[in-house]
């Protein structure tokens, strides 16, 4: 990590330090209570009728939370946040004012967004263990799983987020975004069960991507499209975003 | 001045948005040491011309070499040595005071040990070393002020850009920061500053330009553009709430010129009171009279007009 960059991510370090136990404790208290809700009952429901899926309920389950966790952090931290460094705050511009450029700015602030994504996954999977939902020692690999599904989602939220002209419009984000995704891409239940375009939606979106890998990596068996091809789909979702954020960045800063 | 001399020195420097012409071509030489101002009414160009002082606006055309670097390609090693105190306050609301001073200082890399040694002795010289442990939020605008001024200057800048440093505070604040200015200034740190106080300018700065729709109008020291644009006093007569039209054209060959303002008339001339004498000498009989000082407020008015700027 270049210099400059590390400086700006130490600023978001330095002002979490004030707040990192209640956010690590939120951001997985929900989807642990959706796996105490679903994964214990519905599960015993689904369990007693069907084994289809091959392994109990909750451990189909937990791993997709645990993605889906990952996606709400991540665009939890790449909206508002990054709002408020143009508009409330205003710690982007008083930033700008040093030697650090517009792009070490953005890495610095989404590093940091990873690390919180990285910081809740580990929680989640404390979680996970507890529950025994975990197959095998693959599990370890579900914090980088994470990073990987957060920097897809995060990238292009940032220059969502720098582009947005009020607030409001990280509701609709969540509206037509990551609540369809959260239910949609395979978190609850396989794709294969969703009309064929739906489930291109499901294809096309970072999440299933993320699911699929997590879920692989818990359970110990083998992922839909292969490692390469949804390591793939997820980087490009990384790439694209990050050159979006950074020339919605510069635009709004560099003039 | 010679080029190498200044430590601003923008030739032709100009800033378009599109179709909008913010800064029209301005030439401007900043030396060592002074106190430089932007005068102009809101839309001259004089926060568009500070930004791309700072760095943080590209110029359209024309050049800007700031610290013998150019400003268009050396930004950040130029913005390394630059102390910038926006409009705006950019302070984080949620950090104390120290730490607002310490974290902006890691962003040019200053070490920990040595930014928070600087960051106590720089609260000390804005008077908020009481208050270093407290959060920013409950701070009153002077005091925020001040700390914005104290956060500039924590990688020692040789040039301080300050865009309009004292608005919206009350007089005693605002004669607490010309204080600290001005004690800048007594150690030889380069001050540029933008304001649209006159007296503002008058106490701070050694030269000044008036800007008006993204030109230069006049160039000088406060007392030089006095004397070149106005004159050494002001003469204000008033005649209650009489109708001022027909007792102007009376006035009018007393002083070098006459304006006649909706309560009251001026004349501007060099002897005041000689002045008053030819009034009461036409037989009238203002209800009241005051000599004063010609100010940078009438060359402001006479250069940029009367007309209201939103």
């Amino acid at each position: 990590m270049a210099r400059p960059t590390a400086l700006a991510l130490e600023y978001h370090l330095v002002s979490y330090r004030r707040t990192w136990r209640s956010s690590v404790f939120s951001s997985f208290a929900l989807p642990a209570m959706f796996l105490v809700a679903m994964g214990i009952t519905v599960g015993r429901y689904i369990d007693e009728r069907s084994t289809a899926i091959g392994v109990p309920y909750l451990d189909y389950l937990g791993p997709g939370l645990l993605a889906s966790t990952a996606l709400q952090v991540a665009v939890g931290d790449s909206t508002w946040p990054v709002y408020s460094g143009f508009h409330w705050s205003r710690i982007y511009h008083a930033m700008r004012a040093s030697p650090l450029t517009v792009g070490d700015m953005l890495r610095g602030h989404l590093l940091f967004a990873m690390l919180r994504v990285a910081l809740s996954g580990v929680a989640f999977l404390v979680v996970l263990l507890l529950f025994g939902a975990l197959h095998s020692w693959w599990a370890l690999a579900t914090p980088l799983v994470c990073v990987l599904l957060g920097a897809a989602c995060a990238a292009p939220c940032f220059a969502y987020a720098a582009r947005a002209d009020n607030d409001g419009a990280f509701a609709v984000l969540f509206r037509v975004g990551v609540v369809p995704m959260t239910l949609f891409a395979g978190v609850f239940f396989p794709v294969e069960s969703l009309p064929g375009p739906a489930r291109v939606l499901a294809w096309v979106s970072p999440l299933w991507h993320g699911v699929e890998l997590s879920r692989a990596a818990t359970l110990g068996t083998s992922t839909a499209w292969g490692l390469p091809a949804h390591t793939a789909v997820l980087l490009l979702w990384c790439a694209a975003g990050y050159v979006l954020a950074l020339r919605a960045f510069t635009r709004k800063l560099g003039d | 001045m010679a080029e190498d001399e200044a430590l601003i020195a923008a030739t032709a420097l100009v800033k378009q948005f599109g179709d909008f012409t913010a800064v029209d071509g301005i030439d401007v030489r900043v030396r060592a040491g002074e106190a430089f101002g932007f005068l102009g009414p809101n839309g001259a160009g004089k926060s568009s011309t500070m930004r791309m002082i700072g760095c943080v606006s590209r110029p359209t055309g024309g050049s800007l070499r700031i610290l013998g670097m150019d400003a268009a390609k050396e930004g950040a090693a130029i913005r390394a040595r630059l102390g910038v105190c926006p409009q705006q306050d950019s302070l984080d609301l949620e950090l104390t005071v120290l730490e607002n001073l310490t974290v902006y200082a890691r962003y040019f890399n200053i070490p920990r040990r040595v930014a928070r040694a600087r960051a106590m002795e720089l609260l000390d010289f804005v008077q908020l070393a009481d208050r270093a442990g407290d959060k920013v939020e409950p701070l009153s605008g002077g005091m925020k002020r001040r700390l914005t001024i104290a956060r500039a200057l924590v990688n020692e800048p040789e040039i301080v850009l300050l865009d309009e440093p004292t608005t919206g505070l009350d007089p005693q604040a605002r004669h607490l920061v010309w204080e600290r200015l001005f004690r800048l200034k007594q150690r030889g740190v380069t001050l540029v500053l933008t304001t649209h106080y006159m007296d503002e300018a008058e106490q701070l700065c050694d030269r000044l330009v008036v800007m008006d729709t993204g030109r230069i109008v006049a160039e000088g020291s406060p007392r030089e553009l006095i004397e070149r644009h106005s004159t050494r006093e002001v003469l204000e007569v008033r005649f209650g709430t009489e109708p001022l039209d027909r007792f102007a054209e009376k006035l009018d060959g007393i002083g070098e010129r006459t304006e006649v303002l909706p309560d009251r008339i001026l004349v501007y001339t060099d002897d005041g009171d000689a002045a008053a004498a030819q009034v009461h000498g036409l037989g009238l009989t203002p209800s009241s009279v005051l000599v004063r000082r010609g100010s940078l407020e009438d060359v402001f008015l006479q250069l940029t007009g009367r007309t209201l700027v939103d």
